[in-house]
């Protein structure tokens, strides 16, 4: 098992304040602190590595602030966690699709956030390839905080707060793009949800955590849905026609939006389904309202387009038995320790 | 790990004495090897004429009438040919951008000594920065160079107005880094004559941007059908085969 701790951060840093200065013992109480980023047990190495960017707890802890700052937003009413909630694991609860500021009302369905090192690519179209590089779109998109980065770097560089944290993560008192970013990438980065009684089940099957549905609608998950929503992040991070037919009036293409080929119309990225019992609504624009709903889809509504998937296409043929089972199963995907976990929450002002 | 540390301490402390040992042995004035300052300085021209924003009515090759209020790209990766090998500079990313005449020209600050025959310079920014994450300097997004959407530098950009386009007005933003449809550029030109960077002097090297060859070949743009670029694709690359051949090198030297 691949660890990374902040351990590792504080010895690298102990060192170099000690090749700095030539003396020992010279080691930053304040690195000390409980956040840290492990690779679960028998999981692929994730995407975002850290790389120029080490995990420290101020690192975090300024990332955290930024993501719950509204100041971020031209009027100062959104936030990061305006549209991305705890308690439904960092997606918006209970809103098809988010609004923006003054209500201004978005197409797509806020994707929660749990995992985020080990996507490959950011949005329901992929169009963002890097988690750094993640949190300017939606700063700068008209619909949801219409802001610029010049004044969001002239705001943080007003506030003495601020200023004070970007000297303690980055050696230097002044906020710019790259620290906001690298900041705030340590802290989604950091978001990892490994401990749903999935998990446990997972890890020692032998053990009883899954009742006697559960492990029949983990059988029947694994032969209908675990080719696209792979374990155990829940997605192959690929983009798949699922045959929603596009909504009049939104004609949301897609993954084409930023490929511009056609054989990518109407296909979105493959959702982790961790937490799934938490993120209702569903689907890339929310228009499916339970969990019941999505897997009807499967079995009954996949439209025949011409880039339909074709482990979907003509539909999932299952009982209704069997989609309780499914069901059964998809909730053991709740990590509840993820969702009330304190380190990810608002910070108090 | 902290052992290979401390023997990097001791090598480094060593390095210091060692270099303390040599500095008093070669006269500097004979030295032959150290490092001198190349500075490239860039205009923006509309054929024979020298860029002049807002104000001013072009032509371009298919006889559209056009005026420009904006012209930013990038420069990267830039090496000095030499006779025997080349100078790389480092973190080598620079933004060219007309209303700011601060940024149309920078220093090649360590070139070490010799004779130095031409110049290469990618007009973008290389794939790898366009997948590597949060970048600052020349590359901080907030230079608005930057598609937030569909990660990516935009390469190229120049905005304005003519009469011949169905909105008025044009914009053509080149971006995307990888395939077929990839827009940063590498191009070489060679230097009008030779240049020695030595101990005395900075060597000046001006190049030049014709607008005019933005719009012209292999792709001739008429601006009733080809106005507006503004997503990778087959129009942006064909609109950076066309910047391909927009820099030249009029002069090099002291």
């Amino acid at each position: 098992m691949k660890k990374v701790t902040v351990l590792i951060v504080v010895a690298v840093l102990s060192c170099m304040v000690w090749l700095e200065g030539c003396k020992k013992d010279q080691i930053d109480p304040r690195s000390w602190r409980p956040v840290s980023f492990e690779v679960p047990k028998g999981w692929p190495q994730p995407a975002y590595t850290f790389a120029n960017n080490p995990l420290t707890f101020d690192g975090f802890e300024l990332g955290r602030k930024l993501f719950y700052d509204m100041r971020l937003s031209r009027d100062n009413t959104v936030s990061c966690g305006s549209c991305h909630q705890q308690v439904a694991s960092f997606a918006h609860f209970d809103h098809d699709i988010s609004h923006g500021i003054e209500n201004r009302l978005g197409t797509r369905n806020s994707p929660m956030l749990a995992n985020m090192a080990w996507n490959t690519s950011f949005f329901w179209d992929g169009g963002v390839n890097h988690l750094e590089s993640q949190p300017i779109a939606p700063i700068q998109n008209h619909l949801e905080m219409d802001m610029t980065m010049p004044e969001v770097i002239d705001r943080l560089n007003a506030d003495a707060d601020y200023r004070s944290r970007f000297k303690k993560v980055f050696g230097i008192d002044t906020a710019n793009s790259q620290r906001v970013f690298r900041s705030m990438a340590q802290f989604m980065a950091a978001m990892v949800s490994s401990n749903s009684k999935y998990d446990k089940y997972a890890a020692n099957p032998g053990a009883g955590y899954f009742s006697e549905q559960e492990v029949r609608g983990l059988t029947l998950f694994r032969q209908h849905c675990a080719s696209c929503h792979k374990e155990p992040l829940f997605s192959d991070f690929s983009f798949r026609n699922n045959g929603l037919l596009p909504k009049p009036g939104v004609n949301d293409s897609g993954r084409a939006h930023i490929t511009g080929l056609a054989e990518d119309r109407y296909k979105f990225k493959v959702p982790s389904l961790r937490n799934i019992a938490v993120t209702r609504p569903y689907m890339h624009d929310g228009r499916v309202a339970t969990l019941a709903d999505v897997v009807e889809h499967y079995r009954s509504g996949v439209a025949a387009m011409a880039t339909t998937d074709a482990l979907v296409a003509g539909g999932v043929v299952m009982t209704e038995n069997e989609k309780r089972d499914i069901i059964s199963f998809l909730e053991t995907l709740t990590d509840s320790t993820f969702i009330t976990n304190p380190l990810f929450a608002e910070p108090a002002k | 790990m902290k052992k290979y540390l401390d023997v990097a301490c001791v090598a480094l402390m060593c390095g210091f004495v060692f270099t303390g040992c040599t500095k008093k042995d070669p006269p500097e004035t004979t030295d032959p090897t150290g490092n001198g300052s190349v500075k490239i300085e860039f205009t923006n021209k509309v054929g024979s004429s020298k860029l002049s924003m807002n104000d001013t009515w072009y032509v371009n090759d298919h006889g559209d009438s056009f005026k420009v209020s904006k012209f930013n790209y990038y420069i990267s990766n830039v090496k000095l040919i030499k006779t025997a090998g080349t100078y790389t500079e480092n973190e080598s990313y620079h933004l060219i951008q007309q209303e700011k005449a601060s940024s149309l020209a920078f220093d090649l600050a360590d070139v070490p000594y010799g004779k130095y025959t031409g110049i290469t310079m990618t007009i973008g920014v290389d794939s790898l920065r366009n997948v590597s994450g949060a970048q600052t300097g020349a590359l901080d997004p907030a230079n608005g160079m930057f598609w937030t959407w569909s990660t990516g530098y935009i390469m190229l950009k120049l905005e304005g107005t003519s009469p011949k386009s169905p909105s008025g007005s044009i914009s053509f933003h080149a971006g995307g880094y990888a395939g077929a449809n990839a827009t940063q550029r590498t191009v070489t030109l060679s230097f009008p004559a030779e240049i020695t960077v030595a101990k005395d002097g900075v060597n000046h090297v001006h190049v030049e941007a014709d607008v005019l060859k933005l719009f012209k070949s292999p792709n001739q743009y008429d601006f009733a059908n080809t106005y507006n670029i503004s997503t990778a694709g087959a129009a942006a690359k064909g609109f950076a085969d066309n910047y391909a051949n927009m820099l030249s090198v009029t002069y090099a030297g002291l």
